[in-house]
């Protein structure tokens, strides 16, 4: 009873830390705290159900749908909706309770329609839900393709943010804004990017996890709130943090949920968050100072 | 138009008196709506009392008024009233020092982030208490308790939040707090200890909205985890505190009066997109009307004074 759950822990963790990094990318460059986030990670699988039951699409074929329509929408959703509160905010903090409570307003909205379409039932569908054997242990097919797809899309934004000129500008507005401003980064411009990236990545979350997780319209939320304890744990802003602090979590539930009982997963997770703020609240890898 | 005191406490006096009156005259109905009016006047003014002046938005509102409709449910057959109310106080603000002590040292965004979570939190840990060690998930209440009587102690309890919450704004705390709201880093300069302010009047708040979930609790006749940590409820307060204004200590009232008139039309009429209406409703209230009606109100009494 070790390597079945370490394994099915990594998957779990690699989509925490997959969502998370949409996440901090909003939060750490756009700096909007996105309550919201976990609204679209549902929606989109419930598109990428929708697309495999009535039209047959095989759902690794909807990543290529369903996140270019995600970052349109998230990129609408910035500019209709938040940018008129980053105009009216005086200072950072302002904003920070303004996006926080526009965005629970949109919770409700989002989660609201998805509810009056899908109802609170559970859904599920079958997609290569084929037992393969890994070191002995047997797991099915799509959570590890799902764990595969993480670690690509993974891979691909570090590369992105690291090694392009666009990243560089998005990390630049992340350590300061006003200053990116000075070496003509259109700072607007780049937090609209980063917004849209991050629904992009959280819309990519939504159909792995559909795969192989049942859902419904309510777990938006929980989603949410996991991935925000994934960038706290990690540090806004740091992407090897959260996937750091992605599979520690994933991990730890996975754990509690096998050795001590399944009802207490959502008390490790507050644990964890808990020894986090009291030891090292500026996150695993985070500088010190804020 | 300043009254002096004796007139200002006769008034209240008056209006109390009036309103405890409510009971023996309104039918089944309007007494189950000016309870619920109560109730949420109680959770939004406790609210506010402390989102108000330090601006940390708190999401757990729920979690507390749950934690006291729980205590009920399990306690409330077994003993005695008060004593009941008095364990479902001490949970409430045991709680609330957690999370307070935990949180509110750092920056507001952690705070904000524990009480996203806090009442599914709650409410996860109830649920595996009651299907592990009681084994009965889901209580049903029979509490010798009337409705005039649930009315008659929201109503003390409405008496008690509104002194608090003058007590505090005349106090060395309430003064500690508004600079806290306004510059923290200069709040800590002057010698404010910025987190035992925090941290005690987040307890108090806490301790308002468990009294009103324990009070409220005999309402229901089956009460499960689900019912008593519904996440409507703790949004529903902070869309009325933020209509009403939160930083008048009246402010949330004058968001309580029309939107629970507004959800019970909304909830008979339109069920199943109330939670859809709800968000629109308090997306036009953050957009539109930031500072509240109350926040309205002064701007224009301000402005109808300068140009006289």
């Amino acid at each position: 009873m070790f390597l079945e759950p370490l394994l099915t822990g990594i998957t779990l963790g690699g989509m925490y830390a997959l969502v998370a990094m949409g996440l901090t990318l909003q939060y750490g460059v756009a700096r909007i705290m996105n309550l919201s986030y976990g609204e679209i990670l549902v929606a989109a699988a419930f598109a990428v159900l929708w697309l495999f039951t009535a039209a047959g699409l095989n759902p690794l074929l909807g990543l290529a749908v369903v996140v270019p329509a995600a970052f349109i929408v998230s990129w609408l959703i910035y500019r209709i909706l938040l940018l008129p509160l980053v105009r009216r905010a005086k200072t950072r903090d302002a904003l920070e309770v303004d996006s926080i409570l526009a965005t629970f307003g949109l919770l409700f909205v989002v989660q609201g329609v998805m509810l009056v379409i899908f109802g609170g039932a559970y859904y599920s569908y079958s997609f290569l839900a084929i037992p393969v054997n890994v070191f002995g242990v047997t797991i099915a097919a799509n959570r590890l393709l799902a764990l595969a797809f993480a670690a690509v899309i993974g891979l691909a934004l570090y590369l992105g943010l690291t090694r392009t000129r666009a990243g560089t500008a998005l990390r630049a507005v992340a350590v300061d804004p006003v200053s990116a401003q000075l070496v003509a980064i259109d700072v607007r411009a780049a937090a609209a990017m980063a917004f849209a990236l991050g629904g992009g990545l959280v819309a990519a979350g939504g159909v792995l996890v559909s795969m192989f997780l049942t859902f419904n319209a309510n777990i938006g939320v929980v989603f949410t709130m996991k991935a925000l304890i994934v960038v706290i744990m990690g540090g806004v802003g740091n992407m090897l943090g959260a996937l750091v602090a992605g599979l520690i979590l994933g991990l730890t539930e996975t754990f509690v949920a096998t050795w001590i009982d399944p009802g207490l997963t959502l008390a490790a997770t507050y644990t964890i968050f808990l020894v986090i703020l009291l030891v090292r609240p500026q996150g695993l890898f985070g500088r010190s100072g804020r | 138009m300043m009254l002096s005191l004796p007139v200002k406490l006769i008034g209240t006096a008056a209006l109390v008196a009036l309103l405890a009156c409510v009971p023996m005259v309104a039918d089944g109905y309007r007494l189950s709506l000016a309870i619920s009016l109560l109730n949420y006047t109680v959770l939004a003014t406790a609210w506010a009392l402390f989102s108000g002046p330090t601006r940390y938005v708190s999401l757990a509102t729920v979690a507390f008024f749950g934690i006291g409709v729980y205590t009920v449910a399990v306690l409330g057959e077994v003993l005695a009233w008060p004593l009941v109310l008095l364990i479902a106080l001490g949970l409430g603000m045991f709680v609330a020092l957690i999370v307070g002590l935990a949180t509110l040292r750092l920056s507001g965004v952690y705070f904000v982030i524990f009480t996203f979570g806090l009442a599914e939190l709650v409410r996860q840990l109830v649920t595996w208490f009651e299907v592990n060690i009681t084994r009965t998930l889901g209580r049903y209440v029979f509490l010798d308790v009337t409705t005039d009587q649930i009315y008659w102690q929201l109503l003390g309890l409405t008496v008690l939040v509104f002194v608090a919450g003058i007590l505090i704004r005349r106090s060395r705390l309430g003064l500690a707090l508004r600079v806290i709201g306004d510059d923290e880093t200069v709040a800590r300069h002057i010698g404010i200890n910025t987190t035992a302010a925090k941290v005690a009047l987040f307890v108090l708040s806490a301790s308002f909205m468990t009294l009103c979930g324990a009070i409220m609790a005999p309402r229901w006749s089956y009460i499960d985890p689900a019912i008593a940590f519904n996440p409507v409820t703790s949004f529903q307060v902070l869309i009325m505190a933020l209509l009403g204004g939160v930083h008048r200590l009246y402010g949330p009232l004058l968001g309580v009066v029309p939107l629970t008139l507004l959800f019970e039309f909304l909830l008979a009429n339109f069920p199943n997109h109330f939670s859809i209406l709800i968000g629109i409703a308090f997306m036009l209230i953050v957009y539109a009307i930031p500072q509240g009606i109350a926040g309205l109100l002064e701007k224009l009494t301000k402005r109808k004074g300068a140009a006289s």
